[in-house]
């Protein structure tokens, strides 16, 4: 797993500050330099944004420098990675310049708890600062960056500040496929994705879950009442004002019992998705406290999974199936699995070594703490 | 049809609120009038710079008399050739006897010319059953596939016309075509399963509506029924009627569903008037007796014009009214084929679905 964070002591921090990363010296303000503590005496440019160090002697370092020393890493950032310095003294990954994956993170707020919550919500006012930052981290974007990911949480919890932000991103990245995760109740209200309609980004795609075609058991999986209404709502109205969509479920034992019955459902009220993700779970956040609800081992629910999936495919519906290893799947299902594990946090178990497929397979969530017991190299 | 006529019809077509117009020509034998159809296009096409509608073109055509002139002009102009063709030679013969020369083989030369002159899939034929086609559905589809056909549509005999005064020849049980469509359809069934790709038109019209969420523009399947809602006939006279077996009718002098004259009456006369609000009153089936709780009602339609030429009355008597039994039978067969898991129909039904270009 790639690490994200690092931390050390902060010094003339204030405030979070985002900066670009840099190894050599000359840099200018919107920099932060990577300072090993054996790099010589020479003193350091003023000119410089801030600067990480392993050292705890800064003596070379201009006084008022924004400054991380003692860090304990920084040979996970790379020239043009993006960070946020804290005045806790903690070096945050924003942005990985190597990576597909890279996202902006909205909030640690939910309006939902689902019952497999990968990153459980957490009840803190993060909007204000996590806002701050992105608006800081967006003008260091290349131009040329592929995909962008909006998350959280629940990033409509942003309320206006999203169409600010969404509008920013439209600016300085016009050739990017901007995709954010989101449940979609808020889009019940048809002023909401009127709003997103006239902002006019059609490299915007929305991904939504849906987990049930029976609406008290979607409530029950996302434990948040009248939830399938107003998402199915939020759907509908989103479609009509022209918008992207992605419908996401995400895989386990309450959602198998009626999966045949929602891909049913899907083409039959959302045949206008323009893409339809099955998604193996993680098994972290509060997946393991719901193990009893939520636990089956994918080899055992190949069948529920090839009905729905081809059911769909035939109706000419585009299908993928996300985060299931290949030896998990029956063969026909492979054209539709992606490796869609985000790079940071995929790895192989020492199994899949011996694996003639390891090439074409997405792998496991470093992440998950509990793995099929089926997981066998082919 | 005089031009004048023409020249009204067009005027009322374009009254239509709808967005999309098929303009449709049909006899007799339409080629037979030929600098009639080329007046009706242009004219259409000129006008249609200010309405801007999406046309599309049809002529329903035995092919006998079609020229290279006329493929020119239809080829240039983007015009559909429907055509009829009924299966093997001594059907398609007996049915449509032609002084003086083989029926079949002129159709089968005709076919290629104009499917070379217009592309394979811009030649679509229908087929007509009669008595003596019921005892040969097999061979009937075979000789569609012999003649590059992927689609077929089995359909029942109309009890309107010329058919209904061969009745004798014509006039067969319901039961009977029944048991014609479903071996016709098993067998199509098998031939898809084998690999070759096969459509039954009258089956993927109603999965459709049992399958899909989209709508299906089928006129003898809608409610309110397709007769002018969808579908309106301006007869060679100038008289206008409410859907071609209205038109049909009219030739046995029972003039029940002739809407108005295109010379004489207003489009709010002709799609508002006493007739059209008489009709509007038995063209939904949630309003009909027998329909209104049927099972099957969001599959099926109504159609007051089968009802009345058949029965003798627009609302109908379902227990003997032969289009009820008829599709009440066809959507149940579909639905235990749907239900049958061993024979690979609901795979086959989606593969009818999701095809985009269809070539027929």
């Amino acid at each position: 797993m790639i690490p994200l964070r690092a931390k050390g002591k902060a010094r003339n921090l204030e405030s979070s500050v985002v900066k670009r990363v840099t190894r050599t010296d000359d840099s200018d303000n919107s920099s932060v330099l990577l300072w090993e503590k054996n790099q010589g005496h020479k003193p350091l440019s003023n000119s410089l944004g801030a600067i990480i160090t392993s050292a705890s002697e800064v003596a070379q370092i201009p006084a008022n420098l924004p400054i991380i020393h003692d860090v304990n890493r920084m040979d996970h950032l790379s020239d043009g990675d993006v960070v946020a310095l804290h005045p806790n003294g903690m070096v945050e990954t924003l942005f990985r310049q190597e990576s597909p994956h890279n996202a902006l993170f909205i909030t640690d707020r939910c309006n939902s708890n689902c019952l497999m919550c990968s990153q459980p919500p957490k009840d803190r006012d993060d909007l204000d600062h996590l806002f701050d930052l992105n608006m800081q981290l967006l003008p260091f974007l290349p131009r040329h960056t592929q995909e962008l990911g909006i998350t959280g949480g629940e990033p409509t919890l942003l309320g206006d500040r999203l169409y600010q932000l969404l509008s920013t991103i439209k600016q300085s990245l016009p050739e990017t496929e901007i995709h954010m995760l989101t449940n979609g109740r808020l889009f019940a209200w048809k002023n909401w994705a009127w709003k997103l309609a006239e902002l006019e980004m059609n490299r915007l795609m929305l991904g939504i879950p849906l987990y049930s075609d029976y609406p008290a058991h979607h409530d029950f999986i996302v434990q948040a009442k009248d939830a399938f209404s107003q998402t199915m709502l939020g759907l509908h109205n989103l479609a009509r004002a022209n918008q992207r969509i992605e419908l996401r479920i995400v895989l386990h034992k309450a959602t198998i019992e009626r999966l045949p019955q929602l891909a049913r459902f899907i083409f039959k009220n959302l045949p206008f998705a323009e893409h339809i993700t099955f998604m193996g779970l993680e098994y972290t956040g509060y997946t393991p406290h719901n193990d009893a609800l939520l636990w089956i081992d994918p080899s055992d629910y190949g069948n529920e999974l090839s009905e729905a999936v081809h059911f769909l495919d035939d109706f000419g519906m585009n299908v993928s199936i996300y985060n299931l290893q290949l030896c998990l799947i029956p063969k026909d299902l492979w054209r539709f699995s992606r490796n869609s594990i985000s790079d940071w946090k995929r790895t192989y178990l020492d199994e899949c070594n011996r694996c003639s497929e390891l090439g074409k397979c997405g792998g496991v969530f470093a992440t998950s703490r509990k793995f099929s017991a089926n997981i066998k190299a082919i | 049809m005089s031009t004048a006529d023409i020249d009204k019809s067009i005027n009322l077509m374009f009254k239509t609120p709808s967005r999309s117009i098929t303009m449709e020509f049909q006899g007799g034998e339409p080629l037979l009038a030929f600098d009639k159809v080329q007046y009706a296009v242009l004219r259409a096409k000129e006008l249609n710079k200010s309405f801007e509608k999406k046309i599309s073109f049809v002529i329903c055509t035995n092919l006998t008399n079609i020229t290279d002139e006329m493929l020119d002009f239809c080829k240039q102009h983007d015009i559909l050739l429907s055509t009829s063709f009924d299966g093997p030679q001594f059907l398609h013969d007996k049915n449509r006897p032609k002084s003086g020369a083989a029926s079949y083989d002129l159709f089968v030369a005709k076919l290629e010319k104009s499917r070379k002159a217009l592309g394979h899939d811009r030649v679509s034929a229908l087929m007509t059953t009669t008595k003596l086609s019921l005892e040969h559905p097999i061979e009937i589809i075979d000789s569609y596939l012999e003649h590059g056909f992927s689609s077929i549509f089995l359909r029942p005999i109309s009890p309107y016309g010329f058919a209904l005064k061969n009745e004798k020849k014509n006039r067969y049980e319901t039961e009977k075509f029944l048991d014609f469509y479903k071996t016709g359809l098993q067998y199509i069934l098998q031939l898809n399963d084998q690999g070759t790709f096969i459509i039954e038109e009258y089956a993927s019209i109603i999965l459709r509506k049992l399958l899909t969420p989209f709508s299906v523009g089928y006129v003898d399947l809608q409610s309110p029924a397709g007769a002018i809602n969808s579908v309106i006939v301006y007869n060679y006279d100038g008289y206008v009627y409410a859907s071609d077996e209205a038109r049909m009718l009219a030739e046995n002098n029972d003039f029940t569903f002739r809407l108005g004259h295109v010379a004489s009456d207003s489009y709010q006369e002709l799609f508002y008037g006493e007739k059209a609000k008489k009709i509007a009153e038995v063209w939904a089936n949630e309003s009909l007796p027998g329909c209104s709780e049927c099972g099957f009602q969001s599959i099926c339609g109504a159609d007051p014009v089968h009802n009345h030429a058949t029965q003798g009355d627009p609302v109908g008597y379902r227990p003997t009214n032969s289009f009820c039994k008829r599709n009440m039978e066809i959507i149940r067969f579909l639905i235990e084929l749907l239900n049958n898991k061993s024979l690979n129909a609901e795979k086959i039904f989606r593969s009818w679905l999701t095809i985009n270009e269809r070539s027929q």
